[in-house]
């Protein structure tokens, strides 16, 4: 088995998996076909992308009758908070983030 | 920047370097509940029918009472739940919350937490929507280096 992180790390480098995460945390539970919808892409395209999300952890599916629904789930990426930003760089990531706040509201 | 509407089913999962039975002992016994759930200890006999209590650290205070529906040691644990600590969620329906842990390859488990029947409950579902990931992330901690999370 390889690091937990690597395949974290892995789904979170392509933007059309992180666009998934995005839709569903403003809403999860959601199917294959409503998440399509969204997508300008082949319903395998999606497929793909969702089980690569499920093999690092970050999508959970349940069935409910018929359907498998989608569900976000973040305790990785708290994982690699508490290992990675926790540890050494908190205040100035803080710091920086809050910058790049005021700066692009302003611009 | 988008908001979140709290959701009613929440699915919250996560891979643990240890056996089912203990994962099982982590959730089940206030020894260990103490060292990931914001301090809180575990009160119940664990039969179906029978209540699920947590008491804050010092035994003054109920923090979440329940009662348990479901419980197949090592593998399922389902139980209502009502948040006592606010108000506002203390005055909501019971939801219900549903732990599941299968034991996988190289000794590794995979836990995973279903917080459902939200729908009257708005409250308690934001207010565990962060809490769930902390609780687990510290059990992994817990259980893989026998060390509660700083902080």
């Amino acid at each position: 088995m390889t690091d937990d992180g690597d395949l974290v790390f892995r789904a979170l480098a392509d933007p059309t998996r992180r666009h998934l995460l995005d839709r569903l945390y403003e809403r999860d539970g959601r199917t294959l076909t409503e998440l399509e919808s969204e997508l300008e892409m082949t319903r395998f395209g999606v497929m793909k992308h969702l089980r690569v999300l499920e093999d690092a952890g970050l999508v959970a599916t349940r069935r409910s009758g018929r359907e498998k629904l989608h569900f976000l789930n973040p305790v990785p990426i708290r994982l690699i908070h508490d290992r990675w930003i926790d540890k050494y760089t908190e205040r100035r990531v803080s710091a920086l983030a809050e910058l790049k706040t005021e700066l692009e509201e302003t611009a | 920047m988008t908001t979140m509407t709290a959701q009613t089913t929440q699915v919250y999962s996560v891979f643990i370097r240890a056996t089912p039975e203990q994962i099982w002992e982590a959730i089940t016994t206030p020894e260990f509940t103490s060292k990931y759930f914001y301090g809180s200890l575990v009160d119940s006999t664990f039969e179906p029918g029978s209540k699920y209590n947590s008491w804050s650290s010092d035994r003054s205070q109920l923090m979440v009472d329940g009662v348990i529906e479901e419980a197949e040691a090592p593998t399922k644990l389902s139980h209502t739940w009502r948040a006592l600590y606010d108000e506002e969620s203390a005055a909501e329906e019971y939801s219900r919350v549903t732990w599941e842990i299968e034991a996988g390859d190289g000794g590794v488990s995979k836990l995973t937490v279903v917080h459902d029947r939200l729908e009257a409950s708005p409250k308690t579902a934001a207010s565990v929507a962060g809490g769930w990931m902390y609780v687990l992330s510290g059990l992994k901690t817990l259980l893989e280096t026998g060390k509660p999370l700083a902080g």
